[in-house]
């Protein structure tokens, strides 16, 4: 596609904005279709996901290795910027794919260790037990269960981590009042 | 009823994770498109934009050292060479409304929360590429409109005409969070 030239831009000026608007550069892939068309471009696609979940549990374990290697770095060395950048982003990672991959419940506990990161006041200080809890949960599910984790075991354990979790956020952030309304924030996403 | 050429369309995925960018490239060429262009962080990402000038980026939030809410400032530059107003889908693991404003505000046309789905990029596909919305350039911001709801009975603070309005006091969501412990 094009990129747009300036002509194509009309700019409205006012006290305080302006307005910039143009001929829409992407109509030109915009295709009107018949109700009756039986293309399905989204069923396509979720054929073509399914078709990847072989390699799923493969990924899924190659993500809690990482996660497990940022968090020995950190009881070898401590933390530092870099070493907790990697423990959150592998945490993190572990949080948007989980559920992709078919372990929802490792997603959820994922979700409670980057809020820990994100929101504990002292990294150094926070037990290293709450960390150990999640990692090793999230290990288990992932290497122990059957995919679709649906043993209740698992979601009964990622809700009391993070209602663990939670609570030591609440109390260690009682004066943080922009982490506390973070923390206490729902969630976008829903079923959360 | 409308559909997508997506074999005219390209695309620059940016994304760390290896995984994530598979799925990403799977969906994109399942939905048709041939140009999927891909980068593991935020620079290598902006080389590629200036590059290839895609239709549509499609970013991860949080990467090392350059992260999708930086490359989406960088390529939100009114007065840059490459084209500023190309739209910009977020697709992160964040979940919280706070991060979707940040994201707003750094000029992301559209905010997509994992997990991924075949639906979920699609319509966000579909809503960048049929429903462009117009860009507003203030002193602290150049990007995408960001009231989607027209609605001229607004009185809050954030009010953009310069007409005379009342501001109104609204609770803190701090109160309201403090009362639910």
């Amino acid at each position: 596609m094009a990129k747009n030239s300036a002509r194509d831009i009309e700019v409205k000026a006012f006290a305080t904005h302006h307005v910039i608007t143009q001929p829409n550069p992407l109509r030109k892939v915009l295709r009107r279709v018949e109700a009756k068309d039986m293309d399905d471009p989204v069923g396509r696609a979720e054929q073509a996901l399914a078709g990847l979940s072989g390699e799923f549990k493969d990924w899924m374990a190659t993500e809690v290795d990482r996660l497990s290697a940022a968090w020995a770095a950190i009881q070898k060395d401590g933390f530092d910027d870099a070493r907790r950048g990697e423990l959150f982003r592998a945490a993190h990672d572990i949080k948007g794919d989980a559920a992709t991959f078919g372990f929802p419940s490792a997603a959820v506990i994922a979700e409670s260790l980057c809020r820990v990161i994100e929101h504990a006041p002292d990294l150094a200080r926070v037990p290293a037990e709450l960390f150990s809890h999640h990692i090793n949960a999230i290990t288990a599910i992932v290497h122990e269960n059957t995919r679709l984790d649906s043993l209740s075991v698992s979601s009964e354990l990622s809700r009391r981590l993070r209602k663990v979790a939670d609570e030591y956020l609440a109390h260690v952030n009682r004066d943080r009042p922009e982490h506390l309304e973070a923390i206490l924030a729902p969630s976008i996403v829903p079923g959360e | 009823m409308f559909r997508i050429d997506f074999n005219k369309l390209r695309f620059l995925v940016c994304d760390d994770n290896p995984h994530m960018r598979r799925i990403l490239r799977t969906l994109l060429h399942s939905f048709g498109a041939r140009e999927v262009y891909e980068a593991e962080d935020g620079a290598t990402a902006l080389e590629m934009y200036s590059h290839y000038v895609p239709d549509i980026v499609i970013t991860d939030w949080a990467m090392p050292i350059f992260d999708g809410l930086e490359l989406a400032q960088m390529i939100r530059q009114p007065e840059s060479k490459g084209n500023p107003y190309a739209p910009i889908i977020m697709l992160t693991g964040h979940s919280e409304k706070r991060r979707v404003t940040i994201a707003r505000d750094a000029g992301v046309t559209e905010f997509l929360a994992k997990p991924i789905s075949a639906k979920g990029l699609y319509q966000r596909i579909l809503n960048v590429v049929a429903n462009p919305r117009p860009f507003i350039k203030t002193k602290t911001y150049f990007g995408p409109d960001r009231r989607r709801n027209m609605n001229s009975a607004y009185m809050g603070p954030e009010r953009r005409v310069g007409e005379k309005h009342e501001v109104l006091q609204q609770p803190s969501l701090l109160d309201k969070a403090r009362s639910s412990i």
